[in-house]
């Protein structure tokens, strides 16, 4: 059957793939045309997945689960869920855009390139699927080394510190993680997430709740750098302005959060709960901080690296509220935020093709000269600022007014969010496309938007309209999952607290 | 009444037409471009006017549910349309008057760069505006109102390389945003305490808890009534509307004058079951209106622009509807909103005849003497300020008075220094709307023979000339509604049956009527009459017997005029107070200070200090197992000591 196989399949085809270009000849848009191919094929595949997932039902689902090592205690489990599966979804849909966008860009090292692109794809799918931590961790390492690699090889001028920042960023949070998973075993003797989750829910007496709670920080800290949330940002920029495009797209966001609804809210709902205060000022302060630096951001690629941490930062918001709807549109807002957020970093990068530069000051009155990109740009940014009836809107919504209801005043300060977007969003419009065509506009002819770019964005735009107006479609996978999630915080009255008092 | 009205093909229909022109007018001859445009206009038009035909014989309040939108946990919203009696009168407005500029903008724009960009935009902002009105809930409303701002920014910055339009389409954007956010919090609040957004559930509930007075609604009251002055341009939200008109005059016409901007008033008549249990919100809003129509009008009296005046006249006269609603006036706040519609629209649309003549010209300054050559745009603009003025018949009078007799009636403690004022701000109105009239088309013509202002492309190398039919047309239709549209709201003591009030009152609730009588009545619309008089006296004598007079006059009172003219600083306010501050912070305490030093220097030092670590490990290893296993000993020492003194309790976020 091949529900029985589906995810390893979708896991694996890129890795095939990608033995498969490190033995092609670089010969002509050869390896190109063949990455492409893999990608449209895994993304078909995903498709399987809502095709064929069972609506309603909790659980983990399209489980495969077999003995891999026997000491340690590993297995090879892969399963998703409601939440997981968009997004799964999702990496297979920005897939051929990714590809698509560095057709060009990308000239040499073209095998080097798309060999990690494709192991890029298998460790983010991994990670998604894998149901058992160890089996996850080795993905979630697997993530960042062909990005660190490829940011190294491909920085438009300072690519080598920006990847050691990147190194120093990510994986020594990952090796706190690895030190909290190994500690967890220890106790548990099992990497399963399952087992664990039910072993930590019906044992929490026998394990030092300090303990618990360093292991559980841990995790949130490795999580928090990767989304990343504020103060922890300090790579994010560094990395949009030098990665490719393709790498820029992937980088933020979904893993980390992800990762922190899955692990932080599902092993440790009650440290969870007591982090929360914390966190959700932190994701206040990060909409608000991201959206004024954005605001004076003269380069393309740090002004969408600050626009994205206000965007992911509404995420962190919606998961630490713990309600059924703000879980809800934390996840919805996820997607939309990753499809908007790579179109808009796909469309920065297309511009610098034809002009080659970043620098938002020296453009000026596109819009007449390439009348099809500014409508893209313009759809785009109406999505990333949240216009209703497109998709940005609806998580949003969902988040802001469930924090209002449990937080009224972080919730109204987040809201203004809402205002700054929309300013410095439009700033950058009107700086790029209106007005007189600037010196560098006017003195070089540039085509407009070509097929293979057309390919590349349309079906996301398209797909931004769809994912505002039928966002039940989506939610009710979601839904099932979230709710459990939420009742799981909500019932973990803080064991916590009560033990350490009564230690007192 | 069962065959399903299909309300929701009404929106639809324009944004069909959105899209075709949108995605392939491009390539569209002309013609093509405009059937589809006002074949887009036509149906939805044509349809309401069906409805209104056979409304009495519906069963109201009648809904329909589309689909659903959202559902998350216990949120729910729909796409869900409801038809009353309120929002017929909207719809009439907005296809109707729509309808008529869609057509003015074939003769307006056909010289333009990008016409079929001018149309996918306007079939756009009918999509929104239909689904703010046919909206059964806050949600779907949200999205028109949020829409219709975007066609706004869409059409204000149409002029694409003009960097004033950039600006304008930007600062009416984001400054409604802040509007938004506080529509925003209004439904936050809504869900937080009655769980949905449905108008009928919400009102329902309302109605059913007499005991709920104040408090929270009061909050939700004033949210949306910042929503509101966001959309409706009031204080403080008001400086975007004269910006405004960067955007091509039709547009002023449709989305600044007769539709977008009322839509504020629209949403707090919509909403009144809860403004009506928060007298504070009620007197914030008629206070609002009132200092609001007082201020514009003040405005209006010196500037040179003719679409800045209407611009500010606008201002002013939504000012009015507000006041309207702030006395629980509601129908005679859409009263008002009905005749609005008809006169400044004409009035904007005699203006855009009167530039389009003279080849882009918009500064009163250098016209005058334009009534014999362009004697059709002439009469109609002559219907419009008699309108607007207030003098009878003509439909502001009616419209205005009832305003005004209501404030006067009003149990609010304010009411009569709101009905003086308003009664000022009538004479005021009066004033620069003659003033207009007579720089325009009397005397003789100022015009420098050189003047080629070209902004717009209306260079026909021709001289002056009146417009084509396609323009005059929807013009006359204008002038006529203009001069009856009032008689479907003459009060009863006038020997009129009060219509409009007595339609709208399933929405609204019954009309006020004084104590006092009828006789009242009368006098004040004397009053209001000999006020209009006086400021047209005013304008005569200025204007036309001694044009000397405004130089003389503005040198004596040179702060007071200067004051005015330079619109109260309040830009300048805003840009010093709010947008310098903002930006200076966040470019050099945010950006440079905290950003690049602090955690930029931060990771920095994390990686040099990791560096260092690394060096001191490597000295550590020395290979020597002995020396291993004292290091691993020490450090499990320590850690149990730690574990013991509660080490970790210390860092709990508690």
């Amino acid at each position: 059957m091949l529900n029985d196989s589906i995810l390893s399949t979708i896991t694996f085809v890129p890795t095939v793939g990608a033995i498969v270009v490190a033995l092609l000849p670089r010969r002509g848009k050869l390896i190109q045309w063949f990455t492409l191919l893999i990608s449209l094929l895994t993304f078909a595949l995903t498709l399987h997945l809502p095709a064929h997932f069972q609506y309603g039902q909790t659980g983990f689902q399209f489980e495969e689960n077999h003995p891999w090592i026997t000491s340690p205690n590993i297995h090879y489990h892969l399963g998703i869920d409601g939440i997981s599966l968009w997004l799964v979804v999702l990496v297979g849909f920005l897939g051929p855009m990714a590809v698509l966008a560095s057709w060009k860009v990308i000239e040499t090292h073209t095998k080097e390139f798309y060999f990690l692109f494709l192991l890029q794809q298998t460790a983010m799918i991994g990670v998604f699927v894998s149901l058992d931590m160890f089996l996850y961790y080795g993905f979630w390492e697997l993530s960042l080394v062909p990005m660190a690699i490829l940011i190294a090889m491909f920085g438009r001028n300072r690519g080598p510190q920006a990847a050691i920042k990147f190194f120093l960023y990510t994986f020594l949070p990952s090796a706190l993680l690895l030190v909290g998973l190994i500690w967890l075993y220890a106790k548990t003797g099992t990497f399963d997430f399952v087992e664990t989750q039910q072993y930590l829910s019906q044992n929490s007496g026998s394990i030092a709740p300090q303990a618990l709670w360093w292991v559980s920080l841990a995790f949130l800290v490795a999580f928090a750098v990767k989304v990343p949330v504020f103060p922890l940002h300090g790579w994010l920029s560094d990395v949009f302005s030098e990665a490719p495009t393709a790498m820029a797209m992937v980088v933020a966001g979904k893993l980390g959060l992800y990762s922190i609804i899955r692990f932080n809210l599902g092993l440790f709902p009650s440290q969870s709960r007591e982090v929360a205060p914390l966190m959700i000022a932190l994701a206040v302060i990060g909409i608000l901080y991201g959206a004024l630096i954005a605001l004076v951001q003269q380069d393309m690629k740090r002004f969408i690296a600050f626009s994205t941490i206000g965007h992911l930062s509404f995420c962190t918001l919606g998961i630490f509220c713990f309600t059924i709807v703000g879980l809800n549109g934390t996840v919805y807002q996820l997607l939309n935020h990753e499809l908007s957020g790579a179109a808009m970093l796909i469309l920065f990068g297309i511009l610098y093709e034809r002009y080659g530069t970043y620098d938002m000051g020296l453009y000026g009155g596109v819009a007449t000269r390439l009348p099809r990109m500014a409508t893209l740009y313009l759809i785009t940014m109406l999505s990333l600022i949240g216009l209703p009836i497109l998709n940005g809107f609806v998580g949003e919504f969902l988040i802001l007014s469930s924090t209002f209801g449990v937080h009224p005043y972080w919730g109204a300060a987040a809201t203004l969010g809402v205002i700054l977007s929309a300013a410095y969003m439009l700033g950058m419009i009107q700086k790029i496309f209106y007005g007189q065509p600037s010196q560098l506009v006017a003195n070089k002819t540039v085509p407009d938007v070509v097929a293979r770019e057309g390919f590349a964005l349309v079906p996301a735009v398209i797909l931004m309209l769809v994912l505002g107006v039928a966002s039940p479609y989506w939610i009710r996978a979601i839904s099932g999952a979230v709710s459990g999630l939420a009742q799981n915080v909500a019932h973990a009255t803080a064991t916590f607290t009560t033990t350490v008092a009564e230690k007192r | 009444m069962t065959s399903s009205l299909h309300l929701w093909l009404i929106p639809l229909v324009p944004f069909a037409g959105f899209l075709v022109n949108g995605l392939l007018g491009r390539r569209f001859p002309k013609a093509l471009v405009t059937t589809v445009a006002l074949i887009a206009t036509l149906i939805p038009f044509v349809q309401v006017a069906n409805i209104a035909l056979h409304f009495s014989s519906l069963t109201l309040p009648y809904t329909e549910q589309v689909a659903t939108w959202i559902t998350a946990g216990n949120f729910h919203a729909d796409f869900a349309f409801a038809l009353d009696q309120l929002t017929l009168i909207m719809l009439l407005v907005v296809t109707g008057v729509g309808f008529l500029i869609h057509i003015y903008s074939v003769g307006y724009m056909a010289e333009e760069e990008g016409y079929w960009r001018f149309f996918a935009y306007l079939n756009l902002f009918m999509f929104f505006m239909l689904t703010l009105v046919l909206a059964e809930n806050f949600l779907l409303m949200f999205v028109g109102w949020e829409g219709v701002g975007l066609a706004s920014y869409l059409l204000i910055g149409f002029y694409l390389t003009k960097d004033s339009a950039a600006n304008a389409g930007k600062k009416a954007f984001v400054v409604n945003r802040i509007g938004d956010f506080g529509f925003l919090l209004a439904m936050f609040l809504l869900i937080a305490h009655f769980g949905t957004l449905s108008f009928s559930e919400v009102f329902n509930q309302v109605a059913q808890h007499p005991e709920w007075q104040g408090g929270f609604l009061t909050a939700i009251a004033l949210f949306l009534i910042l929503g509101a002055t966001g959309k409706s341009a009031q204080i403080p939200l008001y400086v975007w509307l004269p910006d405004a008109m960067e955007g091509p005059t039709p547009v002023s016409a449709l989305i600044h004058a007769a539709t977008m901007v009322t839509a504020g008033v629209y949403m707090v008549v919509r909403t009144h079951v809860i403004f009506d249990r928060s007298p504070f919100a009620l007197s914030t809003i008629a206070v609002i209106g009132t200092a609001t129509a007082l201020f514009a009008a003040t405005i209006g009296l010196v500037q040179t622009d003719i679409k800045r005046v209407l611009a500010y006249s606008t201002v002013s006269q939504l000012g009015y509807m507000f006041l309207a609603c702030g006395v629980a006036a509601y129908s005679s706040g859409i009263f008002h909103l009905l005749t609005h519609a008809f006169f400044k629209a004409l009035l904007f649309l005699s203006a855009g005849s009167v530039i389009h003549a003279l080849s882009g010209e918009q500064d009163m300054r250098v016209m005058g003497g334009l009534r014999k050559k362009i004697p059709i745009t002439f009469w109609t603009m002559t219907m419009a300020v008699f309108a607007i003025s207030g003098f009878p018949p003509f439909a502001g009078f009616f419209s205005k008075d009832e305003i005004l007799y209501q404030a006067f009636i009003s149990p609010n403690g304010l009411g009569k220094i709101l009905w003086f004022i308003g009664l000022f701000t009538a004479g005021l109105t009066s004033f620069y709307m003659f003033r207009l009239w007579y720089l325009t088309f009397f005397g003789e013509s100022r015009a420098q023979a050189t003047t080629a202002h070209d902004d717009h492309g209306h260079g026909h190398g021709h001289g002056v000339h009146e417009s084509s039919w396609v323009m005059l047309t929807p013009l006359v239709i204008l002038a006529i509604l203009s001069g009856i549209g009032g008689w479907v709201g003459v009060p009863e003591a006038m020997g009129g049956h009060a219509e409009i009030a007595h339609f709208l009152s399933p929405v609204t609730g019954a009309a006020h009527e004084a104590a006092e009588g009828r006789s009242m009545e009368l006098l004040l619309a004397a009053v209001s009459v000999t006020v209009a008089v006086i400021g047209w006296f005013i304008a005569h004598l200025m204007y036309f017997a001694k044009p000397a007079l405004p130089a003389q006059l503005a040198s004596k009172v040179r702060g007071l005029y200067s004051l005015l003219l330079n619109k109260y600083w309040v830009d300048e306010l805003y840009g010093a107070v709010v947008v310098a501050p903002l930006l200076l912070i966040s470019r050099y305490v945010l950006k440079g200070l905290f950003d690049t030093g602090v955690i930029t220097g931060g990771g920095m030092a994390i990686g040099y200090s990791a560096q260092g670590l690394g060096a001191l490990v490597q000295r550590v290893q020395s290979g020597n197992i002995r020396s291993y296993a004292g290091w691993l000993a020490l450090g499990a020492a320590a850690l149990l000591l730690l574990t013991y003194v509660g080490f970790g309790t210390h860092l709990l976020f508690r």
